[in-house]
C-alpha cells in the first residue's frame, strides 16, 4: 500500500519504476479483469473526486490566503477555521436556480461549461503525482496538455456568444484573443524542457531531472523558460493580473456573467483545476515534479533526500507554485488589454524564441550541468 | 412595452448597433447603473467601436434624493443633517460648507470661538484622508488591486472611531453646529488623534511602495484619461482633479475660511493631467492634511465650543434648567427654530471631491428660500466625456475612479 503511494524506492542509487493506473489496469487484464476492472474504477472515481475535492480545497485555500494578505480571517464559522465552507458554497451552488437567459442561444449556453470542464479534466489525468500516481503517461504527453488546455477556450468563448450579453461578449473577445496569444509562449517554455530531457512524456521529462532540476541544470536558460511559462501560464489561467477576461471591476463578471448556479461552479471548479493543472505542470517540468532534491553525483545526498516520498515534493512543489501565483493575483493591479497584448507579442515571444534557441544550443553542445 | 416614461436622450440613439455615415458600425453599451466600478449609481451610455470609445455620455439620476428641495422646509438648524447624506464620504466637510454659509447669512462669523474654528479645520481635514482613503481603495479595486480596499479601510475604521468619539456616530455625524460645534472634545481626543498622526504616515508610505513603483500601476493610470489645463478650467472643475493638470487652486488658500489662513501646508499640483497625476495630488494631499491636523492639535486654542448669540445659538443646558430667558429661547429655537436675515449668500469651501459650495437664499422666515449646493462631484462628471472618448473601456473605469464621485453628492 506504501509502495502504490510513494513509488518504489531504491535508496542506493535513485532510480524510479513508474508504474500509471493505466499500466495496471492492461497489466491486470491479461490476468483478472476484475482487477482490471478495479483500477479503471478507481481511475475514474478517482480523477472525479480528485477534481471535486481538490477544486474545494484550492477555494479555501484561496479565500484564506487572500484573507491573511488582506489583514482579515477569512470564513471562520463553517467547521474548524471555516474548513466546511467550501462545501457550504457547493451545496448552495447545486442548489441555486438554474437560470438560461430568455434570449440565450440554449444549446450553446448549455455545453459551453461542459466543454471547460472536460478540457480540464483531460489534463489532469496527465498529470505525475508520484511513480505509482498518475492515470495515464500518454508518450506525448507535454502537446497533448497543451492541446487539452487550448480546448477550455472554446468553452469561454462559447459562454461568451451564447450568453447574447454585450459584457459576456467582451470579456469571451478578449479571452480569445488572450488564450491563443500567450499558449504560444507556455508552449514554447514547453519545447525547452523537451529539448533538455529528449522525451514528451511527462513521466521521463521527470525522470531525466534525477541528477538536478531543469530550473538550475539549464543555467539561465531554464529559469527563463520557469518565469516564462509562470508568467504566460497564469495569463492563459485567466487569473490576475491578467484576468481582463472576466475582469469584474470592468465587465461584471465577463463571459460567466449570465451564469449561476451549478453551471456557473463548472467555470469557476475549471478555473481553479486548471490553476493547480499549470502548477502541477509547472513543477514537473522545471522543479522536477515528484523527484527529491538531487545533486549529480552526490549519492549520499540524494540517498537523504529520497527518505521524503516522491508524493510529498510533488505536493510541496505544487502548492509553492500555487502560492506563488496567489500571492501575485492579490498584489498585483490588472492590464489592459492592449497592455496585455504587448507584453505577450512585443517582450514574451522575442524572449521565449531567443530561450529557445539557446536551449537548443546547450543541448548539442551538452553544456547544462551534470549531463552524464 | 408599455413604459410610462419614455426614456430616449437627444444625441445618441439607444439602438444596439449604431452604423455611421461612414460606414462604421458601433455597438451601444450600457454601463451601469448596476456596476461594480460606477462608484454607486452612474450611469454610462458607451458607444464602442470594438473595445475603443466612441462617445460617452453619462446618465445620473437614479440615486435622487430631493436634498435641496427638502432643505427648503426645514429649519436651519434641522436641515444640517440632511448634509451629511450628500457626500456621504465626508459629512464633516458638508457640515462645514453648510454652517459656514448660515453663519455669513447670519453675520455671526466673527463671533464664532477661535477653538470651534480649529477644531472644524482639525476634522475638516480628517474628514478630507477618510474621503481620499476610500477612493483610494475603490480606484485599486476598479484597477484590480483588490487588497487596497481592505489595506485603506482598516485606516479609515481608526479614523471613523475619530467620528463616534467626537459624535457618537461613525458615519453621519452632524458634528458641527451654526455657530460651533455639538460640543467639545472628549478627553481622549487628543491620544487619539496623535496615535493616526504616527500610524497613517508609514501606512500611505506602504500603499505608495504598493502602487505609485508599481509598473503595472503606472502602466494603467499614466496618461490615461488626459485632460488639459485649459479644459479642466472650462469645465469648472476643481478638487485634484483640476490640481492634477496643474492648476493650482484649493479654495483653502484661495478664499480661506475658518482659520485656514493660519496653518502652514502645500497645495500639491500635478503635471499631465492624468490618472496618475491626479493620484499623486490626492496622496500627496493626505501627508498635507496629516500635518495640518497636527498645527491644529498643537496649536488648539481653549474656550468655549460654540458662539454665544442669544436668540440663535441654543443656551448652554445648565442655564437652560436654571435662568428662565434661557429656557425660552431653548423652547423658541427648538420649536419655531431662528429667523434668518433676506438675502442670498454663496460660501465655497475644499472638500475632500472638490470645491463645495452652499448657495442659501433666504426670505427672512425661518426656513431658506433655496438651497442650492454646488456639488464638485456633478461637475467634475461633466469632464469624464472629454476623458475617455478615444480610450478603451478598462480606462473608463480608471477615469471615473480618478475624478473621485460620489453618487449622493451628484443626486442631490
Amino acid at each position: 500500500m506504501l509502495d502504490f503511494l510513494f513509488g518504489q524506492l531504491v535508496a542506493t542509487h535513485a532510480t524510479f519504476d513508474v508504474v500509471t493506473l493505466s499500466d495496471r489496469t492492461t497489466q491486470a487484464l491479461a490476468e483478472d479483469p476484475w482487477l482490471a476492472a478495479g483500477y479503471a474504477l478507481l481511475g475514474l472515481a478517482g480523477v472525479g473526486g480528485f477534481l471535486s475535492l481538490l477544486g474545494m480545497a484550492l477555494i479555501y485555500v484561496e479565500r484564506k490566503v487572500a484573507a491573511h494578505f488582506q489583514c482579515r480571517l477569512g470564513p471562520m464559522r463553517v467547521g474548524w477555521h471555516g474548513m466546511l465552507q467550501s462545501v457550504a458554497d457547493a451545496i448552495k451552488l447545486l442548489l441555486k436556480e438554474d437560470i438560461i437567459p430568455d434570449r440565450a442561444d440554449r444549446v450553446l449556453f448549455l455545453i459551453a461549461p461542459v466543454f471547460s470542464i472536460i478540457a480540464t479534466t483531460l489534463g489532469l489525468i496527465l498529470i505525475p503525482m508520484s511513480p505509482s500516481l498518475q492515470v495515464v503517461d500518454l508518450n506525448i504527453g507535454v502537446i497533448f496538455i497543451s492541446a487539452v488546455s487550448s480546448f477550455g477556450v472554446l468553452g469561454i468563448l462559447l459562454a461568451g456568444w451564447s450568453s447574447n450579453n454585450k459584457w459576456s461578449l467582451l470579456g469571451a473577445m478578449r479571452a480569445g484573443a488572450q488564450f491563443i496569444s500567450y499558449e504560444i509562449s507556455v508552449t514554447l517554455s514547453l519545447l525547452v524542457v523537451t529539448l533538455f530531457a529528449g522525451s514528451l512524456q511527462l513521466s521521463e521529462i521527470v525522470q531525466s531531472q534525477q541528477d538536478g532540476w531543469w530550473i538550475w541544470r539549464g543555467h539561465i536558460v531554464g529559469l527563463v523558460a520557469f518565469f516564462v511559462f509562470l508568467i504566460a501560464s497564469t495569463a492563459e489561467l485567466n487569473r490576475p493580473p491578467f484576468d481582463l477576461p472576466e475582469a469584474e471591476s470592468e465587465l461584471t463578471g465577463g463571459f460567466h456573467t449570465e451564469y449561476s448556479g451549478l453551471r456557473f461552479s463548472f467555470f469557476f471548479l475549471a478555473e481553479f483545476i486548471n490553476m493547480f493543472i499549470a502548477s502541477a505542470l509547472a513543477a514537473t517540468l522545471f522543479l522536477g515534479g515528484w523527484m527529491p532534491f538531487h545533486i549529480g553525483g552526490l549519492h549520499t545526498f540524494n540517498g537523504l533526500m529520497d527518505l521524503i516520498p516522491p508524493g510529498l515534493w510533488f505536493a510541496g512543489k505544487t502548492t509553492f507554485i500555487i502560492f506563488l501565483i496567489m500571492w501575485v493575483r492579490w498584489t498585483f493591479p490588472r492590464l489592459r488589454v492592449d497592455q496585455l497584448m504587448r507584453l505577450e507579442w512585443k517582450f514574451l515571444l522575442p524572449v521565449g524564441f531567443i530561450n529557445l534557441f539557446a536551449a537548443a544550443t546547450l543541448v548539442i553542445t551538452k553544456l547544462y550541468f551534470f549531463p552524464w | 412595452m408599455n413604459s410610462p416614461v419614455e426614456h430616449k436622450p437627444s444625441n445618441v440613439e439607444f439602438s444596439d448597433v449604431v452604423t455611421h455615415d461612414s460606414g462604421r458600425k458601433t455597438m451601444t453599451l450600457n454601463m451601469g447603473p448596476q456596476h461594480p466600478s460606477t462608484h454607486g449609481v452612474l450611469r454610462l451610455v458607451l458607444e464602442l467601436d470594438g473595445e475603443t470609445v466612441v462617445s460617452c455620455r453619462p446618465e445620473i439620476g437614479y440615486l435622487h434624493t430631493g436634498i435641496e428641495k427638502t432643505l427648503e422646509s426645514k429649519l436651519y438648524y434641522k436641515a444640517l443633517p440632511m448634509t451629511d447624506r450628500m457626500d456621504y464620504m465626508s459629512p464633516m466637510s458638508n457640515n462645514l460648507g453648510y454652517c459656514l454659509a448660515v453663519e455669513k447669512l447670519l453675520d455671526i462669523e466673527d463671533a464664532i470661538p477661535a477653538r470651534a474654528k480649529w477644531i472644524r479645520v482639525l476634522m475638516s481635514e480628517l474628514t478630507r484622508i477618510n474621503s481620499h482613503l476610500v477612493w483610494l481603495g475603490t480606484h485599486a479595486i476598479d484597477l484590480g488591486a483588490m487588497s487596497m480596499f481592505l489595506y485603506t479601510f482598516r485606516d479609515r475604521e481608526t479614523l471613523l472611531d475619530i467620528y463616534e468619539l467626537v459624535s457618537g456616530q461613525r458615519m453621519m455625524s452632524s458634528y458641527f453646529r451654526i455657530g460651533g460645534l455639538m460640543m467639545d472634545v472628549p478627553k481622549d481626543f487628543d491620544k487619539s488623534i496623535r496615535r493616526i498622526l504616527k500610524n497613517l504616515p508609514d501606512r500611505i508610505d506602504e500603499y505608495e511602495d504598493l502602487l505609485t513603483n508599481n509598473r503595472i500601476w503606472q502602466m494603467r493610470t499614466i496618461g490615461v484619461a488626459k485632460i488639459s489645463a485649459e479644459n479642466a478650467i472650462d469645465g469648472g472643475l476643481t478638487g485634484a482633479s483640476l490640481r492634477g493638470s496643474g492648476v493650482k487652486y484649493d479654495v483653502r488658500k484661495a478664499f480661506p475660511y475658518s482659520d485656514y489662513d493660519k496653518f502652514d501646508f502645500q497645495v500639491p499640483v500635478g503635471v499631465h493631467g492624468d490618472v496618475f497625476s491626479r493620484y499623486q495630488v490626492r496622496v500627496y494631499e493626505m501627508r498635507e492634511s496629516l500635518k495640518i491636523m497636527g498645527q491644529a492639535l498643537d496649536g488648539l486654542p481653549e474656550g468655549p465650543y460654540i458662539a454665544h448669540v442669544p436668540g440663535v445659538i441654543l443656551p448652554p443646558k445648565p442655564d437652560v434648567l436654571s435662568k428662565m430667558e434661557s429656557l425660552i429661547y431653548h423652547f423658541k429655537i427648538i420649536t419655531d427654530g431662528f429667523k434668518v436675515p433676506r438675502g442670498s449668500v454663496y460660501v465655497p469651501i475644499e472638500s475632500g471631491k472638490g470645491e463645495i459650495g452652499f448657495y442659501i437664499d433666504s426670505d427672512g422666515t425661518n426656513v431658506p428660500n433655496r438651497v442650492r449646493v454646488r456639488p464638485p462631484s456633478f461637475v467634475n462628471l461633466s469632464a469624464l466625456p472629454k476623458m475617455v472618448e478615444g480610450s478603451l473601456v478598462s480606462d473608463v473605469v480608471a477615469a471615473i475612479g480618478s475624478i473621485d464621485i460620489v453618487l449622493g453628492e451628484i443626486d442631490r
